[in-house]
């Protein structure tokens, strides 16, 4: 058996259930976005505030940040570990990525929770 | 009709990196003949072309090589498939080059030992034999089939860059063959033994193995029933 420490999951099985769970929201999220965009035409500002005013929808928002963080760091750590064989240089991206995703995950959540 | 070959060309011990050699083979007209037929009367042109092959019908999978880009046995592909054009034949990719297309499979037999390709019953053995059902046993066709001979596994991205961890489609194709072969009794230490983040996760579903292998067979849907096994154990 092969060990791994970077990944998010605990093992094979935990990162592939967290992958699939992951795009599932992010799939719900983005057709929602595309459908409300496509169904409110002319889209103006208040009804986009008001969209993003509504509990749920900040809910929803927070949950996608949650699940794009897991996706990204799941799949980064795929990724590396695919083309960057060198250990140090490896954790070093790993880390900025990872860094990256949670400034993502930070800054969403003051945004949609400033509206 | 001339055929025009190029061939991938390395001998360790002359030289000093490797290259692509042109040769030319009359072929005639209205006729064909594999890959291996040609590679055999190139090398009466030069004898020193290294290349693999035994049984030369597609059973021993000894002569596996890269042909256009698509990895395949040289004894069961018709030079035909190529429609007059260049043929350029490669060794099989990601593996060590011993010698022009003769491949180092070391890290390609690893793989197929840590899955234990061989029956485990810890079971009384009985008088006879261990029987199965016909039912049972059409569990394994598809699976029995394969011949090793790495076309599948060389054509993996994932097996190119984890070598060392990921099984890959051949070595998993066997796992599942024992893993649903009724007689063996170790499945659940089988899937203990795959239960890590590169073993079998790290087959991304392309399907590079399912599009080269010789013999039809289907590793990503045998990986598949593996990935089910063990989400079923997990969850």
């Amino acid at each position: 058996m092969v060990t791994n420490a970077a990944s998010f999951g605990r093992s094979g099985v935990h990162d592939y259930i967290l992958l699939r769970a992951s795009a599932v929201i992010l799939a719900c999220y983005t057709i929602f976005l595309v459908g409300f965009i496509a169904c409110s035409a002319p889209l103006t500002f208040d009804i986009w505030n008001g969209l993003f005013s509504s509990l749920p929808m900040k809910v929803f928002t927070l949950i996608t940040l949650v699940a794009l963080l897991i996706h990204a760091w799941i799949g980064v750590w795929q990724v590396l570990t695919d083309y960057v064989k060198h250990t140090a240089l490896r954790g070093v991206l790993q880390f900025t990525f990872v860094v990256i995703a949670f400034n993502y995950l930070a800054s969403g959540i003051v945004i949609v929770w400033g509206v | 009709m001339k055929l025009t070959f190029s061939l991938y060309r390395y001998n360790p011990d002359v030289d000093t990196k490797p290259y692509m050699k042109d040769f030319t083979l009359e072929v005639p007209d209205g006729s064909d003949m594999m890959v291996l037929d040609a590679l055999i009367k190139l090398k009466e042109q030069d004898p020193t072309l290294a290349f693999r092959r035994s049984c030369r019908e597609g059973v021993c999978g000894s002569d596996g090589v890269n042909m256009n880009g698509k990895n395949g046995l040289a004894c069961i592909t018709p030079l035909s498939t190529f429609k007059g054009k260049k043929i350029e034949i490669r060794p099989l990719p990601g593996m060590p080059v011993v010698r022009d297309l003769v491949v180092d499979l070391t890290q390609f037999y690893k793989q197929y030992e840590k899955i234990k390709p061989y029956l485990i019953n810890d079971e009384k053995a009985p008088v006879r034999e261990h029987l199965q059902s016909p039912e049972e046993r059409a569990h394994l066709d598809g699976l029995y089939e394969c011949i090793m001979c790495a076309c599948c596994s060389t054509a993996c991205p994932s097996f190119w860059w984890n070598p060392d961890k990921f099984i890959g489609p051949s070595g998993l194709l066997h796992a599942y063959r024992f893993l649903i072969d009724s007689r063996d009794t170790a499945t659940e230490e089988r899937l203990s033994e795959l239960d890590d983040a590169y073993s079998v996760f790290r087959c991304h579903g392309i399907m590079n193995c399912v599009d080269v292998c010789p013999k039809g067979l289907n590793p990503t849907k045998a990986i598949g029933h593996i990935k089910s096994m063990l989400l079923k154990r997990a969850v």
